[in-house]
């Protein structure tokens, strides 16, 4: 065995865009590569469970696990690369925060199942079958599968986690930068995130646009309406959650002319993403009253996705409670 | 045990209140609770916290167990949040150590059942310790204090202040909206109950104030704009133009006798219309500055730019200054006295009682100028068609104490009403009829002037008048104005025919109360005067600091009443300037620099622009002597950089915390 450090990636319930994101490192993945000995990961390499069940407790230095946590294999994966790593990095912002995916706790278990598989409209499921724990396969032996859980949860609601590194994905400079202070020997305190702990307007290229005095009067949406380039997005009415979310990413999105949505997740120092952006926004709202405020705000389509897109899972309220099921 | 003095020692005490608290409280359940804590070093239950005694306890706790945060549990913190903070301090703690569990009027007072009480004594109890843990160490702050003093209004309240503060060293401006001093008081004949002559009293302060080198004073002049804060003040004063320059002016009415108009045509405003005025007047012979006026609405220069301007040659001192404009002034200071005074309530908003339909019909404020010997009749009480009445109905609580109108009791009407019907018997022996609801007349010597009218022959009716009717039902009515009331002591209804009806009008908040509480930024009360600070104990001071009310601005209240608000607001004042600093408290909101975006959301929603942006820096930064520690700007905030001392994250959570577990 070489003494090179050993690295494992994994995948939970996520879109695939954050391996995309470290594939994305084109070139420079070469280089990763000739650092370290990658012993896990399944989307790139053939490796089996029973490979990392072979290794020694904590031989793994750094793995890297995005997606949120949905399913009991999800989640028993979780628990067996804590046991094998030295160090866990929640990655991408469905691991940090519960991500897109974590929207689903808006709804119940039943909900989601009976939606999918016997509601949609592409699904021909006329006996009405739901996923089940148990099955028989063609040899007619009975298999266990994965449980579908309830809610969906950020990995450190599962396992102890030691860095963060939050984004939809994150970009490539970020797990370049990530990778190299990994390996490197002055570690960041543990369970920091590893950003900036200042909001995005800081390196927005347009904060010098934003008046001292705004009130918004019309929240506009994006896909109706021309935006201008050069100034402050919020200042044209367009919810822009850059002033809450944390900078890193060199707003990427306000460049390409789109407004933040939130990925990099709040800072340090805020609870819930979701209530300090609706508390913002009321501020700036142009309404003096209660009933202004509440013609103001029902311009925003989906609040729950606007406010809470990447961290429902990580609010103070959570989601739906599932009762008696 | 760690000796680390950076060791959570924590002191909780629970108040008896004598029963107040105890009788509802399981006090002894709740030490031992308490006690059991993490932390907590010293857990105790005392007969009365805030005594001496009960200080001295903690104190010598704080000493003996080495304690670094204490939890008292007693009643609100706004009684005695002062007293317990400056118990700690004296120890050598910090005050912001302490910590407040309101267990009288959040639990004792408001719960019957003593069991559930003592549990929601045990929530907000266990709330406060694991918040204390949080709490910070905070230090006061204090800001210079500007010596002079505004003051706004020119009543009876606004002179006595200005010439307290004045004779005191301090400079005081005086800022009247009227061409001249002396507010409604200078109207009076007569004043309650010793019948002083208002003038004789009130005019010898007028000239004091002419007189006194300290006062600056600008009449016809109006407050518009007031910056700052406590200290602090700047203050932008439009003075409007008088067309006649004061300094010049000695009143000598030449001007006026030599206008184009040989006869007075406008009415005269001092005496309510009851007489006429010339464009250029001087207000009443007292008036200071003693100085002519040219009101432009009616001068025929203003009006039509061609007049012979007999006035200006007349002038042997050049006074007269067609070309005067209106000026802005800006003034540097500490404190602000509100002292704006009330206006009447306008009884034509009751129909029937015949006010502006029947020329008869008067209020008790045209009567004061009716029986003045300076008043539009030189004294002589006679009506608009030339006669003297024989009977005079006097009708009390007109626009007061009703559903119609104004809830209020004025306070002053039923002694004034006394006092106009012994004057207006003396002047014309007619027979005088007082309608009344109720007879109010607390007040020294009120009562025995009321007892004096009794004799005097004057006819004391118990009802509300319904109506004031010209229509005659027989002969002896005829011509008269008759009052149709129920007579409530006999249970009659009686008509009542009379040549004069005198309508005791109540007071109302002046016009400009409500523009000039956004100026200040003070409230106002339901009624919409002024709103003290404290009903009892802060009765002149405001919720913003360094601004006092004084008089009827503040609520209805006769004159003796308006000089006590206006010698303890100037005292107020004068205790502030003289510290030469105000001591801010520290629960204010500040920026950790380090991790402000820039994102400027907070700077528009503060109430009191006390947070700015720094354009070199960009960043946003707060003046932590304009804010009132509201916490807006920290909720606002996005990305949590805005910290509310006394009210952070940690500290408000683990509260919550605490209250929903605290077994």
């Amino acid at each position: 065995m070489s003494s090179k450090p050993k690295v494992a990636f994994y995948w939970c319930a996520s879109c695939g865009g954050c391996e995309e994101a470290v594939v994305d490192l084109a070139e420079d993945i070469l280089e990763v590569v000739k650092l370290v000995d990658i012993v896990f990961w399944p989307v790139a390499m053939d490796f089996k469970k029973r490979d990392v069940e072979a290794l020694p407790d904590k031989s793994i230095n750094i793995a890297f696990i995005n997606g949120a946590i949905r399913t009991s294999e999800q989640e028993e994966i979780a628990y067996l690369l804590r046991e094998k790593s030295q160090l866990i990095i929640a990655f991408g912002s469905c691991a940090c925060f519960g991500g897109i995916p974590a929207l689903a706790n808006l709804y119940s278990k039943f909900e989601v199942l009976n939606d999918v598989y016997i509601e949609s409209p592409t699904v021909d499921n006329a006996a009405k079958f739901l996923p089940q724990t148990t099955s028989i396969d063609n040899n007619g032996k009975q298999i266990e599968l994965p449980e579908f859980y309830s809610q969906v949860r950020a990995l450190d609601e599962i396992i102890s986690v030691d860095y963060y590194l939050p984004g939809c994905a994150p970009t490539p400079k970020l797990i370049a930068n990530t990778i190299n202070m990994l390996l490197g020997d002055n570690l960041p305190t543990a369970g920091s995130t590893l950003l900036p702990d200042i909001a995005l307007c800081e390196e927005c290229p347009r904060k010098d646009s934003k008046p001292t005095d705004l009130s918004i009067t019309e929240y506009k949406r994006i896909c109706e309406n021309l935006v201008d380039p050069e100034k402050c997005l919020l200042a044209q009415g367009f919810l822009c959650m850059g002033p809450i979310t944390r900078s890193g990413c060199e707003a990427l999105c306000i460049k390409g002319n789109m407004p933040c949505t939130g990925c990099l997740g709040p800072t340090s120092r805020v609870v819930d993403f979701g209530a300090k952006a609706v508390s913002m926004f009321a501020s700036l709202s142009s309404g003096k009253n209660e009933e202004e405020i509440e013609k103001n705000y029902a311009q925003v389509m989906d609040p729950v996705g606007t406010f809470y897109r990447y961290h429902l899972s990580k609010s103070l309220l959570r989601g739906k409670l599932e009762r008696g099921i | 045990m760690s000796t680390n003095n950076k060791e959570i020692r924590i002191g909780f005490y629970i108040c008896h209140c004598g029963t107040n608290i105890a009788g509802v409280v399981d006090v002894d359940k709740i030490r031992e609770f308490i006690a059991k804590k993490d932390n907590v070093v010293v857990s105790r239950n005392y007969k009365y916290m805030c005594s001496d005694p009960g200080q001295e306890l903690i104190q010598k706790d704080i000493q003996e167990h080495r304690l670094n945060r204490i939890v008292v549990a007693s009643c609100s913190p706004l009684l005695h949040e002062k007293t317990f903070r400056n118990t700690l301090e004296k120890a050598g703690l910090n005050p912001f150590y302490l910590q407040m569990v309101n267990v009288r009027e959040h639990v004792a007072w408001v719960h019957s059942d003593n069991e559930k009480a003592t549990e929601k004594a045990k929530a907000l109890c266990n709330a406060a310790i694991n918040r204390v843990r949080y709490n910070k160490p905070l230090e006061k702050k204090r800001v210079p204090f500007h010596q002079d003093v505004l003051i706004i209004g020119g009543g009876i309240a606004g002179i006595h202040s200005a010439l307290i503060l004045a004779s005191a060293g301090k400079k005081v401006y005086l800022v009247e909206k009227k061409p001249t001093i002396g507010g409604h008081m200078a109207m009076f004949d007569k004043t309650f109950p010793t019948l002083d002559c208002a003038a004789c009293i009130l005019t010898p302060k007028m000239s004091a104030i002419k007189e006194n080198k300290n006062v600056v004073l600008w009449t016809n002049s109006e407050v518009i704009k007031v910056e700052g804060y406590v200290g602090n003040f700047k203050v932008t004063i439009k003075r409007n133009p008088r067309y006649v320059r004061e300094d010049l002016c000695i009143g000598c009415g030449q001007c006026i006798e030599s206008c184009s108009y040989k006869e007075a045509k406008y009415p005269d405003e001092f005496n309510l219309g009851l007489s006429k005025r010339k464009p250029i007047y001087i207000p009443f012979p007292q008036a200071i500055p003693n100085s002519a006026i040219i009101d432009d609405k009616t001068c025929i220069h203003f009006k039509m730019g061609k007049c012979k301007q007999m006035c200006l040659s007349a002038c042997e001192r050049n006074a007269i200054d067609f070309n005067q404009k209106e000026e802005l002034r800006e003034i540097q200071v500490g404190a602000i006295i509100v002292a704006t005074g009330f206006k009447i309530y306008d009884p034509q908003k009751e129909p029937e009682y015949g006010y502006g339909v029947y020329p008869n019909v008067y209020t008790s404020l045209e009567v004061e100028r009716l029986i003045n010997a300076s008043g539009p009749t030189a004294g002589e009480v006679i009506l608009r068609d030339g006669t003297k009445p024989k009977s005079i109905g006097i009708i009390h609580c007109i626009g007061s104490r009703s559903e119609k109108a104004n809830k209020w009791c004025s306070r002053v009407c039923c002694m004034y009403s006394l006092k106009l019907a012994y004057l207006l018997k003396k002047h014309t022996h007619a027979e005088i009829y007082n309608f009344y609801i109720d007879m109010r007349t607390p007040g020294k010597m009120y009562e025995e002037f009321y007892d004096r009218l009794l004799m005097e022959r004057v006819h004391f009716i118990r009802g509300k008048v319904a109506e004031v009717t010209d229509i005659s039902l027989v002969k002896e009515e005829e011509g008269k104005l008759i009052l149709r009331v129920e007579d409530t002591l006999a249970s009659v209804i009686r008509r009542i025919p009379v040549d004069m009806v005198v309508l005791s009008v109540g007071l109302e908040p002046s016009e400009d109360t409500q523009k000039l509480a956004h100026i200040l930024n003070i409230g106002l009360s339901a009624e919409g005067f002024f709103q003290e600070r404290h009903p009892k104990l802060a009765p002149v001071s405001t919720f913003s600091e360094g601004i006092f009310i004084a008089g009827c601005c503040q609520g209805p209240k006769d004159i003796p009443d308006t000089v006590a608000q206006a010698g303890a607001s100037a005292a107020e004042a004068m205790a502030m300037i003289d510290a030469g600093y105000f001591e801010i408290e520290p629960i204010t909101a500040h920026v950790l620099d380090e991790f402000c975006s820039g994102c400027k959301s907070c700077i528009n929603i503060c109430p009191y622009s006390a947070i700015s942006y720094d354009e070199s820096k960009k960043k946003v930064f707060v003046n932590e002597t304009l804010c009132k520690g509201c916490g807006t700007c920290s909720a606002t905030c996005p990305s949590g950089v805005m910290k509310q001392n006394l009210f952070e994250d940690d500290q408000i959570l683990n509260e919550i915390e605490g209250l929903l577990v605290y077994e």
